[in-house]
């Protein structure tokens, strides 16, 4: 037999031993490389996030003096809105080109092409119909030079920020490289600058031709309505059939099964339940399509398992002795849970249900399946009722509907779409967690 | 302090020294959990560590093959020599160590592997055997030591969890001797284990004595006087009084001691 | 009159209720004290019986009439208009959209409620036009006369309705309130009955497993009545036309799901286990605190971030090495979208989720075999893989499957970054598709729902369901069983 460890000094270190030692390093440093990568992949998404996220908060926009003739606007000119509304955007148009090129002989730059409307390339073309709204609203300006501040092109937007270059539009039938050449001149005399971009935030989304008119705002009331109908559902149902199951279910088949649905509940992938709110809420309930009423309604099922589960780990975490002291004075078994138990577990459940509306609010699985994709949300609810009834969109399906746009500025839209989500979901994580230092109970 | 510590040189042949302890102090943070220890542990005989819980019996038996590095906050100083060798010198290995210097524990904690590859475990990772033949030669050898052959020869294969808690503790002593260490630390090893358990695990501790240097941590009194030879009462982290087993609980010099064996503090 | 014109009632009556419960009550004794309960339980057993009956009725007959009016009137339409069952749905949606364009116009006075029954089935399409509500084709004499049937049959509903609600409300109402009396355990019943509200909570999780399970299981019997139930399990070939002529195979599909599923797997596990055993084992205080929070971060990021980063990012950057004219020159991969970026993204995905699950697991390894191992002088990775681990690994296994049942329901990621095309294929590089992903594009757009390309997102819903129930009930019975072994 060997005996080489037991019979050697201590002071010596055999082979073996450094060899054994060899290999307790190599395993650490496995376990360092493993933990290094996952913090590299965290790194690198939040990174990505940011550099293409961060541009979508800037937009290129114009600043124009346009001369609104009376004669192309109202020839009657009595200023009636039902007259001038007869005047489209395709009126407007030639106003807007032709407000372009008299800046660009103001400065002194050379328009390369044959007339204004050569240049229209550079402008977006929600322009027009920006400046008649304007101009229906405030009839007065008509007949007079207004200074207006328009978008300019997605490509133009991209060149300014480096996603679009000259190279790259060789081949675009949309603009030229010449229309570069006038925009960097007008960026020199100050015409066209890029801006903090509020109406990402809070706009409203716009048609495929038009990233730089898309906006996240109405998609936010969409997630907003929708999280309503998940915390006011959610919430009362969860706390409620955990009281239940953690106060007064006796061990019996029936709370078995009930716990074990529960658990397998919090492990159905989400699409399934986007197939649910499909054939439940829209085939057979008949509630409208694309309705945040019935996204809310789907998130809340989804959610409830997890609230059920942090709601019991409150309630458990409330020590015995407080249910027997409030008992022990002659207390109703509802009066020592509503009174005591209750109260003693609330920041615990609030802390779940906002970690559960967190992930409610991310989620996108289930909502393309009850139309909340593919549906342009242009238009702001006028209400309560309309805000949960009406068609709507919602964060993260916005952004999914942007990443399937062909127009790569819709990209920019949606990387900056997902900062919005993030700090959205960040809010709430560190509100969670500040709630449970500030109450947390050691008992 | 020093007069809280004996100095304990009586009747110790030099040469026959297993251990020795030089002014070891244990810190858990900022409690000093050992004070100013100095004791000689001889071969091939039992040792007793008796005293109250919270004495500090089992820390300064940790720190005897440097379990104790195995918690962050725990920091030992002093010197404690095995066979005059300083086992916390920066140079020493505590794999070696605690390959000479075996352990069984509290709670029997058998792997949950079968009774062979709970034994087999250690002269494994320590490349003590050759082949299969020799390690089935060590197997067979470690559980004959463990007293607990008869009963498992027929069960190799079966989970070591499946005993029963006297003969799991057992498996432990077996496992811990298929090493082939010199010291054996065995910390209040049946403490988990009922009367007829306990009696066939002290009858073990006896025969073991032959061929090791035997450390027994225990809270019963009696254990102590039945398994050991020498007895050290430790009492709030001093050693008090350390002497042949005899004259500690029939004739205690220190009035500490003899309040604590005749049931005054405990 | 409308449910929630309805509701104010009702709930005005349970206002009422309280306040009048709560005061018959203390008038009937000459001290307060003397009640059985506290004053409140009166008005709340009143309140109670008046509300709760009354809106549950209410909420019934809201859900359940248009069923019974439209199940009358699909018995009145002449099966000279329909074939089959799914062209029957589709005259009922006509029904029910004239049905409800003649409310419309009724309530934007275009017509006049004698004007209905008048109506020349020829020009209804255009005069629902003019009140923006658009019909697919002009409306038949039959179906007209259906939709008049519906909306008489439902304006007579809702006039019961409205009774029927009334009538119970005040009748639990006087219940209630002619009841109570100093002696009326008023408490009692109101505690009973807010335990019926909590089992009724409770049981809302088994509703929705059984509104799950019920929907996927008729779609899917729909479904097998227009498609063979074997050609769809065994079919190797996926190609949706919804011209008729679709081949729907699974196996594709399944193949994909397995295929993105491993290669996920295959990151998230070893990065996933070793973070774990880093972190549980070795880490100082001082990382973990840092390092565990900032691993589960990554958790904390919904899928469509990961989808985005595998379409943007991922995909892009691996056409960069692998692509044709690639840095390695293999030209292996067409396009950005394939098994590689979205297994790899979704493995990304999971590490937090193996490694919190495998740290739970391995700190439910007791100490005393840790020192045990220690004690024979082993080492700590020595320790590891031979101790702690062998003792962790059901419990691992357990994490792994649950894992493995959240790669496979995974919808996001794959809907961005696997691709479109359902191929039975080695190639990690080339772009296949996932039952998932053909869930979404079969039930997306206008898809009519009679159609077996649209049915079959149903079935393999319901595959996916069983799939992923089966791997969690799985997982959590080793986990359970785990646990239990150390407790």
């Amino acid at each position: 037999m060997t005996d080489a460890t037991n019979t050697g000094s201590l002071y010596d270190v055999d082979a073996r031993t450094k060899k054994r030692n060899a290999a307790e390093k190599r395993f650490r440093i496995y376990g360092m490389i493993a933990i290094g990568l996952g913090l590299v992949f965290l790194v690198a998404l939040l990174s990505t996030i940011v550099v293409r996220g961060i541009p979508a908060f800037q937009q290129t926009k114009l600043t124009l003096p346009i001369a609104l003739p009376e004669e192309t606007l109202d020839k009657s000119g009595v200023r009636d809105i039902e007259v001038m509304k007869k005047v489209s955007t395709f009126g407007y148009n030639p106003l807007i080109e032709q407000a372009l090129a008299d800046a660009l002989d103001a400065n002194g730059i050379e328009n390369p092409f044959e007339d204004a409307k050569g240049l229209k390339p550079i402008l977006s073309s929600s322009a027009a119909a920006v400046v008649r709204d304007e101009v229906l609203a405030n009839p007065e300006l008509v007949g007079t030079t207004h200074t207006f501040e328009i978008l300019a092109a997605s490509r133009v937007d991209g060149y300014l920020k480096g996603r679009v270059t000259r190279e790259s539009v060789a081949r675009d039938n949309n603009i030229d490289a010449a229309h570069f050449d006038v925009v960097d001149a007008l960026r020199d005399a100050g015409i066209i600058a890029k801006g903090f971009n509020f109406d990402f935030i809070t706009g409203a989304d716009a048609s495929e031709s038009r990233p730089e008119q898309a906006g996240i705002g109405v998609s936010m009331l969409g997630s907003l309505f929708m999280m309503f109908v998940v915390l006011g559902l959610s919430l009362p149902i969860g706390v409620a059939a955990s009281i239940y199951l953690e106060e007064f279910a006796t061990q019996n088949r029936f709370t078995d099964i009930i716990e074990v649905n529960i658990s397998n509940l919090a492990a159905v992938p989400s699409i399934v339940f986007g197939i649910l709110g499909l054939a439940v809420f829209i085939q057979f309930m008949h509630l409208p399509q694309s309705a945040p009423l019935v996204g809310g309604l789907v998130l809340t099922l989804m959610t409830l398992p997890t609230i059920i589960i942090s709601t019991r780990a409150s309630l458990k975490a409330v020590p015995p002795s407080i249910r027997e002291a409030a008992l022990g004075i002659g207390a109703s078994k509802m009066q020592t849970v509503f009174h005591h138990v209750l109260p003693l577990a609330m920041p615990g459940i609030l802390t779940g249900t906002i970690i559960g509306l967190a992930q409610a609010l991310g989620e996108t699985a289930p909502l393309l399946l009850i139309g909340m994709v593919g549906y342009i949300a242009s238009n702001y609810p006028d209400g309560v009722a309309s805000g949960f009834l009406d068609p709507n969109s919602a964060m993260p399906a916005q952004i999914y509907e942007w990443a399937k746009r062909a127009d790569p500025a819709y990209y920019e839209r949606a990387w900056g779409g997902i900062i919005i989500l993030l700090v959205f979901l960040m809010t709430m994580n560190i509100l969670a967690v500040i709630l449970r230092r500030r109450f947390e109970r050691r008992w | 302090m020093m007069k809280d510590n004996v100095e304990n040189k009586v009747g110790v042949d030099a040469m026959n020294v297993k251990f020795s302890a030089r002014d070891v102090q244990v810190y858990y943070g900022d409690n000093h959990a050992i004070k100013d220890v100095n004791v000689d542990i001889l071969d091939k005989t039992v040792t007793a560590f008796i005293g109250p819980s919270g004495c500090g019996k089992s820390t300064f038996l940790r720190s005897l093959n440097r379990m104790n590095d195995t918690i962050p906050i725990c920091r030992v100083e002093g010197d404690i020599l095995l066979d005059g060798e300083d086992i916390n010198a920066p140079q020493v290995d505590p794999v070696q160590l605690r390959a000479k210097v075996g352990m069984v524990f509290q709670k029997p904690n058998p792997f949950p592997k079968s009774i062979y590859d709970n034994i087999a475990y250690g002269p494994r990772i320590h490349g003590l055997a050759r082949n299969k033949a020799e390690l089935d030669e060590i197997v067979e050898k470690s559980l004959r030591r463990g007293a607990i052959w008869d009963e498992v020869k027929d069960r190799l294969d079966a989970p070591g969890t499946g005993l029963s808690g006297g003969q799991q503790q057992r498996l432990c002593i077996a496992r811990a001797v298929a090493t082939e260490p010199e010291v054996l630390l065995m910390d209040e090893p049946c403490s988990a284990l009922d009367p007829i358990a306990t009696a066939q695990v002290e009858e073990l501790i006896d025969e073991l004595k032959a061929s090791y240097s035997v450390v027994i941590v225990t809270h019963s009194m009696q254990q102590a006087a039945r398994v050991s030879q020498k007895t050290a009462f430790f009492h709030l982290g001093n050693l008090v009084e350390y002497d042949d087993t005899t004259t500690i609980f029939t004739n205690p010099r220190d009035t500490r001691t003899e309040s604590y064996i005749t049931g005054r503090i405990g | 009159m409308s449910p929630l014109i309805l509701l104010a009632i009702v709930l005005a009556l349970t206002v009422a209720g309280y306040v009048m419960g709560r005061q018959r009550a203390v008038g009937s004794v000459d001290d307060v004290r003397k009640l059985h309960s506290l004053p409140n339980f009166y008005g709340m057993n009143v309140a109670m019986l008046a509300f709760v009956p009354a809106v549950l009725l209410l909420a019934i007959w809201v859900i359940v009439q248009p069923l019974v009016v439209a199940g009358q009137v699909r018995g009145d339409i002449p099966d000279t208009l329909y074939e089959t069952r799914g062209e029957l749905s589709l005259v009922m949606s006509d029904v029910q959209r004239v049905a409800s364009g003649l409310d419309t116009a009724i309530a934007q006075g275009v017509l006049a409620p004698g004007d209905i029954e008048g109506l020349d089935a020829t020009t209804v399409r255009d005069t629902l036009g003019g009140v923006g509500v658009a019909l697919g084709s002009d409306v038949s004499e039959e179906v007209l006369a259906a939709a008049l049937d519906y909306r008489a049959t439902s304006n007579t509903g809702d006039w019961v309705r409205t009774v029927v609600v009334l009538v119970v409300a005040v009748a639990g109402f006087l219940y209630a309130y002619l009841g109570t009396s100093g002696t009326l355990r008023a408490r009692n019943r109101v505690e009973t009955g807010i335990l019926i509200l909590l089992i009724t909570a409770a049981l809302i999780a088994i509703l929705t497993t059984l509104g799950i399970v019920l929907s996927l299981l008729f779609n899917t019997i729909e479904f097998f009545g227009l498609y063979p139930a074997d050609e769809f399990f065994f079919g190797t070939t996926w190609s949706p036309s919804f011209g008729g002529g679709s081949q729907l195979g699974i196996l594709p599909l399944l193949w994909g799901t397995l295929y993105i599923s491993l290669i996920a797997l295959a990151v998230a596990v070893p990065i996933g286990l070793f973070a774990a055993i880093y972190l549980s084992e070795y880490a100082s205080s001082k990382v973990r605190s840092i390092a565990k929070p900032m691993l589960e971060v990554l958790a904390g990021i919904p899928t469509i971030v990961y989808g985005l980063f595998a379409l943007l990012t991922v995909g892009p950057l691996l056409v960069g090495i692998f692509g044709d004219g690639g840095i390695l020159g293999v030209g292996w991969m067409q396009g950005g979208t394939a098994v590689m970026t979205a297994g790899l993204v979704m493995g990304i995905m999971l590490i937090p989720f193996v490694s919190s699950l495998s740290d739970d697991i391995i700190n439910a390894v007791p100490q005393a075999m840790r020192d045990g191992s220690y004690g024979l002088g082993a080492t700590q990775s020595e320790t590891i893989r031979q101790v702690v681990m062998p003792a962790a690994l059901p419990g691992i296994v357990g994490a792994i499957l649950l894992a493995a049942s959240r790669a496979i329901g995974e919808t996001m990621i794959v809907v961005l970054g696997a691709g479109a095309a359902a191929r039975l294929s080695l190639n990690p590089f080339d772009a296949m598709t996932t039952v998932t992903a053909k869930i979404v594009s079969q039930l997306t757009g206008d898809a009519d729902f009679a159609s077996p390309e649209a049915l079959v997102a149903f079935s393999l819903g319901m595959t996916l369901f069983v799939v992923t129930l089966a791997l969690n009930v799985l997982a959590l019975y080793i986990v359970r069983k785990y646990r239990e072994q150390y407790e």
